[in-house]
């Protein structure tokens, strides 16, 4: 029974970070109705600037953190007006192949610079572990899913009530109808990436710092996808249910079944959830009005 | 100018202003959807924008928001030339409109729907309100109880306001999309369509509507309407386009007598069919 607990509750510390990328995906997903394939290469990128911050030039980690933070977020401002500006318009489909040819660039640029080595850059929150009971929970998990839950738990309020989330929600619902009702829908797509791109480098850092850093790590956010499809693409509460949900039935799979079925499990049920609920647990049921 | 008695105590900024599209050029690849399109809209007045099918009359309209970047020509916003001016900075200067085809945002109930359409008034940034402070509580009760008051109640939408959009009637779903652009506090209406596919008894309904936001709140409108009939009862002025052109505009009377509106319409005897389109 014990090592149930154990299980689950390692499981679902995990699921926190899963959950921030879940909802670097969401964000853009509502804002501009794309799916972003270069989420998990955004990620990476932020976690090779903060190492190169933090260690290549010595600087403190919190400002290594800044620092990758602000790189990413000019990143993602450029891509948004180089990139999809141009694009919009156009079918999803053409975009989302933008998105992925952006991963590609930043993947081959991450590993020409870095290489395929890994390494593990300093950790931005303290260590200790926390003792309950007999069960011992690492620090950087516990570091990791209270930086998530803060973070996430921002974004649900700054959506549900301030003027500039509902301007977003408006953009992403409907963006001509937004424009004539006063909103500056360029202005909330510009912000859609710029969040979803700091909320990638966050999660990237937090798992280089407590898992090691190689280019490895953009695929971690293809493993995310379960928890999107899962929860809804369209719902950041789906994601983060969803995200928990996985990180639970993966650590149960580990722990009971061993290593390899961390990989399948969240698949299955995926799909078995897909089955009877096509649009996730919290997706929007869209339906043809004829 | 009986309207000025009537208006609810002098709200100056919400009275009409003018409206003017001079010179209006556009076309689309090598089809010109407008040729030199030039008429005017009075200050508080109601002005409707009759035509055949594919006359441009949804044309000047996304002109006029700003959607379409016309070639040639103005658009003229109580005196001030708007044409360059990007389409939500539009919304702030006083221009509202609704669609021809619903645009609600699904999902939301009426109130929230309409509570949007007040959403350019509000001042209160991103820090204020994640703490939803006093100023920001304050604001959104003000933007409540206005809308509440001067729209809710005037549309007669009280006894839905907290259903979904999504399951409403498509006439009431039409007088919400009226209510959302009323809480704008327009001082142009542009209204595209607002009576298709309604019945005898909706349309006289929201004819009524939007006589009474004239008279009350001093409001210009300008119309697109198949509607003849509430056309022609409702408009003090009426602009005929066909073919991207203007073809005859005058009080409602001038406009039904006038040879070329009835033959845009009805077509002309066989022998001359080939010089109707010019």
């Amino acid at each position: 029974m014990s090592e149930f607990l154990e299980y689950s509750l390692l499981g679902l510390l995990s699921g926190g970070v899963t959950a921030l990328i879940a909802l670097a995906f969401v964000l853009i997903y509502k804002g501009t109705g794309v799916v972003n394939f270069a989420v998990g290469e955004f990620m990476m990128l932020g976690a090779y600037l903060y190492y190169a911050g933090a260690v290549s030039f010595g600087l403190a980690p919190w400002l290594a953190f800044l620092l990758s933070l602000f790189g990413i977020g000019l990143l993602a401002i450029v891509l948004e007006r180089a990139v999809l500006r141009p694009l919009s318009g156009q079918p999803v489909v053409a975009v989302m192949m933008a998105t992925i040819g952006m991963a590609s660039i930043i993947h081959g640029g991450v590993e020409a610079v870095w290489g395929g080595d890994t390494y593990s850059p300093p950790t931005l929150l303290p260590r200790t572990p926390l003792k309950m009971g007999d069960i011992l929970i690492p620090g950087t998990m516990l570091g990791n899913f209270t930086v998530a839950s803060i973070l996430i738990g921002a974004f649900l309020i700054f959506f549900r009530y301030s003027k500039t989330g509902i301007a977003m929600r408006a953009t992403a619902s409907d963006s001509v109808t937004a424009a004539t009702l006063g909103i500056d829908i360029n202005f909330a797509q510009r912000l859609t990436w710029l969040l979803s791109g700091l909320v990638g480098t966050v999660a990237g850092v937090l798992i280089a710092s407590s898992a090691g850093l190689s280019p490895l790590l953009a695929a971690a956010a293809l493993g995310v996808f379960a928890a999107i499809i899962l929860g809804g693409l369209d719902s950041i509460l789906g994601a983060i249910v969803a995200s928990l949900l996985i990180g639970w039935i993966e650590a149960l799979g580990a722990g009971y079944l061993g290593g390899k079925s961390r990989d399948v499990l969240p698949f299955v049920l995926v799909l078995a959830v897909l089955v009877f609920k096509p649009y996730g647990m919290f997706g929007t049921r869209t339906i043809e009005r004829l | 100018m009986q309207r000025i008695n009537n208006s609810n105590k002098g709200d100056s900024p919400t009275a009409g202003l003018s409206l003017a599209v001079q010179g209006v050029d556009l076309s689309f690849g090598g089809i010109r959807a407008l040729r030199q399109v030039s008429f005017a809209a009075p200050a508080g007045q109601i002005t409707a924008v009759i035509g055949p099918n594919g006359a441009g009359k949804t044309s000047v309209f996304n002109t006029i928001s700003g959607f379409y970047r016309p070639q040639a020509g103005r658009v003229l916003l109580g005196g001030d030339d708007i044409t360059d001016v990007p389409v939500h900075a539009r919304a702030s200067r006083g221009l509202a409109r609704t669609f021809q085809n619903i645009a609600l945002f699904r999902g939301l109930s009426v109130l929230e729907n309409i509570k949007l359409g007040g959403h350019h008034t509000m001042g209160t940034g991103i820090w204020s309100a994640m703490t939803y402070n006093r100023a920001a509580q304050r604001e959104e009760m003000a933007l409540r109880e206005e809308v509440e008051r001067r729209v809710i109640d005037f549309l007669e939408l009280d006894h839905i306001r907290h259903q979904s959009v999504d399951v409403l009637a498509y006439g009431l779903q039409k007088r919400v999309e009226l209510a959302r652009a009323l809480a704008m506090r327009p001082r142009v209406l542009m209204l595209d369509e607002p009576v298709a596919g309604m019945n005898r008894e909706e349309t006289e309904d929201m004819a009524r509507f939007i006589l009474d936001v004239q008279e009350e709140w001093g409001v210009t409108v300008l119309l697109v309407e198949h509607d003849m009939g509430m056309v022609m009862d409702i408009s003090s002025q009426v602009v005929v386009l066909n073919f991207g052109e203007i073809i005859a505009s005058g009080t409602p009377t001038e406009v039904r007598n006038h040879p070329l509106v009835i033959e845009a319409y009805l077509g002309v005897e066989s022998s001359e069919s080939a010089g109707a389109v010019a």
